[in-house]
């Protein structure tokens, strides 16, 4: 990692196509497929399957990106199903409505009920929402069982309208098709958004997320609501498709079918989506013999979901992906950015975070007892003190994970005492954590990317190019710029904490918090990291590091802050602080 | 006034049914961190466990009823090396949904072997009940809030006044201190899952002849319970039985005043309101994760 890693690195560099020329194959490819469903003669009975697989499928889309992107559950999708379908079905017969504005007001009710859901829940733990979501879906089959006055009750809804425009079953499907494929660019492509990655952030690791600078519970409701509003879009083409329904096909059980199609196909991806649904609509159709027993059917759903879960966790999908990954073309290159900037703000005084009374109590226990802290800009200030002084834990404060008991925290003329994480490092914190938290299923630039996406990155715009270019700046600046593509499992520990480095730094913060940098480091790598430390605050970027490593902390910090029991015991200059008999005493005992 | 000491009795008998599984939700929770979302399928196994054995095949009640619970414990050793055990490193989602499958599985499994019929289970008791004074005393209500009170006092001596309690507690409060200490955490595990299996059961055997032996009770129950551990607090013994109580008393009312069929949507509502203005419940939970 010497100075020399940090100069632009010739990389060759592909033009980069528009994005729409690039994703010619696909449009190019559906609409062959949706000419095709519009002209090939097919059969009522295999014209019901393929309306039926076309419509789950939208639904199971749905769920890709609430489970597969953002690690959240959802076991309402078929409540969400026949939000859409009752919408179409009761408005374009009981109130003669257009179907267009039906289709509308299915998914916009969808979409409301998946955000007020999400909104109540989200921020709690997983379990929670599967147990409300079960709970949702048992409520709307209720309503649906009981509001006889409005959904017509167990006899459902028959003699539903379709558009104008798509009168026969034939062109109805093509418009399905059509919609499906539209769908499908959508999910296939959002992974690679500002809010797919926010959501693959909040699936690996919600703690880094929030600490990134992503709001984790707006990522996750906005994430539960697309679901929401692909089940209403899926159910409103299936009523005008079956121009029947019921509440038996909107009930938990179909809930569970949408989600082992899910996981059948790959939860990670509309392929496995779609790959999923058209298996579990067709081998259903081969076995029809097990529907005579009412009960078996759904008893091997359950069971393939034990075993699914078990032996092929990413599906068919994830399976074929990883069998064929030899085969496929390297991941794309990127051009190396220039040489990395910091510009940190500078907007208050002398003083960049200024702690004054700062106190965590975890019931009875002191943890952090009335520290003041003083961080001058531009410098490196280390905190120090024995096991268990509470050094993390005024980290974790500081970076909002706890609630302050009392005090304030001031940074950069900004009280940030209050706000939650996120929104601490818009205001231009960056810190790492002292047991790596990276995004564990992303490449070390995807990782980095989402540090330069931080809300307030003065230093670039909101474009992908600028994005990938600057967290490739981040990357070379540690020394890692040539393996920007590869997975965070192939980095060795030493250079995963560089890249939870590169990753703070791309954000362009205004104080950089290191917790226990040096550990599990060996003896030439905390050389490196002392290089790497320098070189930072050369750029004028104040850091506040938290480590055991005292000939680190010695050479590398100007001045201490040391604690002890909670308490401050010494803070000053570091040689003098270092000498102060407290300190001595805290490290080495009293004789 | 009459009618309100009649459902208050009413709410505290279903309350404690809810109770009952509810504390099976929890003691799995603390041992691996996990809901178990087929909780509510122990009790509707073993009411059928119960009508297999009492009804089909004739046999005295307490015969059923031991080999009732006995079938429990066999059921809840191969959920856990079914289900859980060899996910056990994973993280929290597949294993939430792995329970989900198996709870499907046990319930359309009984539909396919017993049909959609739901049965009917007689009481323990010959007589119906006593009155006393304006209120209806049903037997079955009698024993099920008797045989709750029982459990929850030796829930209490089990875990506090027995090795086998706290060695349990150690492992549900630090697994790898708890190996290091020579406690067998699988045993540990192996313990939970048949116990709570067993305690879901007996609400199931219990509530039977309130209810009809249907494929929904379980899932009917799980929610109810689920909602009391919230009501209460997650992972709260004292949180889950208090939290069942209440919502029976809750539900019995609401049906009463308010509406039959949706009576199902209280505990739901209930929920809700708990999860928007008091998601630690009553007793509280410990929610933060370490960085």
């Amino acid at each position: 990692m010497s100075a020399s890693d940090n100069m632009p690195i010739a990389v060759i560099t592909p033009r980069a196509k528009p994005l729409l020329l690039r994703h010619l194959p696909y449009f190019i490819g559906a609409a062959i497929v949706v000419a095709l469903a519009a002209t090939m003669s097919f059969d009522g009975y295999i014209l019901n399957i393929l309306m039926q697989a076309t419509t789950f499928a939208i639904a199971v889309f749905g769920l890709s990106v609430v489970l597969g992107l953002c690690g959240q559950i959802n076991l309402a999708q078929a409540a969400f199903f026949g939000f859409g379908a009752y919408a179409v079905g009761i408005g374009t017969t009981d109130f003669q409505m257009s179907y267009w504005l039906c289709l509308l007001a299915g998914c916009v009710m969808a979409l409301v009920a998946g955000a007020i859901l999400g909104a109540s829940t989200l921020r709690l733990g997983g379990h929670y929402l599967a147990m409300v979501t079960i709970s949702f879906q048992q409520i709307v089959t209720l309503v649906m069982i009981n509001a006889i006055w409005l959904t017509h009750g167990p006899d459902g809804v028959g003699k539903i309208g379709r558009p104008a425009l798509f009168q026969t079953q034939q062109s109805y499907l093509a418009f399905c098709v059509a919609t499906l494929a539209l769908i499908g660019y959508f999910v296939w492509h959002l992974p690679d958004t500002r809010l797919g990655r926010a959501m693959r952030a909040v699936r690996d690791n919600e703690l880094a997320a929030g600490v990134a600078g992503i709001d984790v519970f707006r990522t996750k409701v906005y994430a539960f609501a697309i679901c929401a509003v692909l089940g209403g879009l899926g159910g409103g083409l299936f009523a005008g498709g079956f121009a029947y329904i019921s509440p038996d096909q909107f009930s938990f059980a179909e809930s569970i079918v949408f989600l082992t199609m899910s996981l059948l196909g790959g939860v990670a991806s509309p392929i496995g989506s779609a790959i999923g649904t058209g298996l579990l609509i067709l081998i259903p159709e081969w076995l029809r013999f097990l529907k005579s027993v009412p009960g078996l059917y759904l008893a091997i759903y359950g069971l393939s979901v034990i075993l699914i879960i078990r032996f092929m966790p990413d599906g068919i999908w994830g399976f074929v992906n990883v069998a064929t990954q030899r085969w496929r073309a390297k991941a794309r290159v990127h051009a190396a950015g220039p040489p990395l900037q910091l510009a940190p703000g500078k907007v208050g005084g002398e003083i960049v975070l200024e702690v004054t009374g700062l106190s965590k109590y975890f019931g009875g226990l002191k943890a952090v007892d009335n520290v003041d802290i003083a961080v001058r800009r531009g410098g490196v200030h280390a905190l120090i003190g024995p096991n268990g002084s509470g050094k993390t834990t005024t980290l974790n404060v500081l970076s909002g994970l706890y609630h302050a008991t009392a005090g304030k925290v001031m940074l950069d003329g900004t009280d940030i005492t209050d706000m939650q994480p996120h929104l601490r490092t818009a205001a231009g914190l960056g810190r790492t954590f002292q047991n790596i938290r990276l995004f564990r299923s992303m490449t070390a630039l995807e990782n980095v990317v989402i540090g330069a996406e931080r809300p307030g990155n003065a230093l670039v715009d909101t474009s992908e190019d600028a994005l990938t270019q600057r967290a490739m700046s981040a990357l070379a600046f540690v020394g890692l710029g040539l393996r920007a593509n590869e997975l965070i499992s192939c980095f060795s520990y030493g250079h995963q904490r560089l890249i939870e480095i590169a990753r703070a730094l791309a954000a362009n913060p205004t104080l950089l918090l290191l917790d226990e940098p040096a550990a599990g480091l060996n003896s030439s790598e905390k050389l490196e990291l002392h290089e790497l430390l320098k070189r930072i605050a050369a750029q004028g970027l104040t850091i506040l590091i938290i480590d055991h490593d005292m000939t680190l902390v010695s050479e590398a910090a100007q001045h201490i802050t040391v604690l002890n029991f909670g308490r401050r015991i010494a803070d000053g200059e570091s040689m003098a602080v270092l000498r102060h008999p407290d300190v001595v005493s805290a490290y080495l005992g009293t004789e | 006034m009459d009618l309100a000491l009649q459902l208050l009795f009413t709410g505290i008998g279903i309350g404690a049914v809810y109770a009952l599984v509810a504390l099976g939700f929890v003691l799995i929770f603390r041992a691996t961190n996990v809901v178990n979302f087929a909780q509510g399928e122990f009790s509707m196994v073993a009411a059928y466990l119960m009508v297999v054995f009492a009804v089909d095949l004739g046999w005295p009640y307490w015969v059923s009823f031991l080999c009732a619970l006995a079938g429990m414990a066999l059921l809840g050793a191969i959920f856990n090396l079914g289900v859980y055990y060899p996910l056990r490193h994973r993280t929290f989602l597949p294993v939430i949904i792995a329970t989900i499958g198996a709870s499907i599985l046990m319930a359309n499994s009984v539909l396919a072997i017993y049909g959609p019929q739901p049965q009917v289970l007689e009481g323990w008791f010959e007589t119906p009940g006593i009155q006393l004074g304006p209120v209806y005393l049903d037997s079955q209500y009698l024993l099920i809030i008797a045989v709750t009170c029982v459990l929850v006092a030796f829930n209490y001596w089990f875990f506090e006044h027995t090795m086998v309690g706290k060695k349990l507690q150690a492992t549900s409060q630090d697994k790898e201190m708890a190996s290091l200490l020579g406690i067998s955490v699988s045993t540990m595990i192996m313990i939970t899952f048949i116990y709570s299996a067993v305690l879901g059961g007996l609400a199931g055997i219990l509530v039977a002849p309130i209810l009809f032996v249907s494929i929904q009770m379980g899932s009917t129950i799980a929610l109810k319970a689920f909602a009391a551990t919230i009501i209460g607090g997650f992972g709260d013994v004292t949180g889950a039985i208090i939290g069942g109580l209440s919502l029976g008393i809750i539900e019995t009312f609401g049906a009463a005043y308010i509406s039959v069929p949706y009576k199902d949507a209280f505990a739901f509502l209930v929920l809700v309101l708990f999860l928007v203005f008091r998601p630690q419940g009553i007793f509280g939970e410990r929610v933060a994760e370490k960085a």
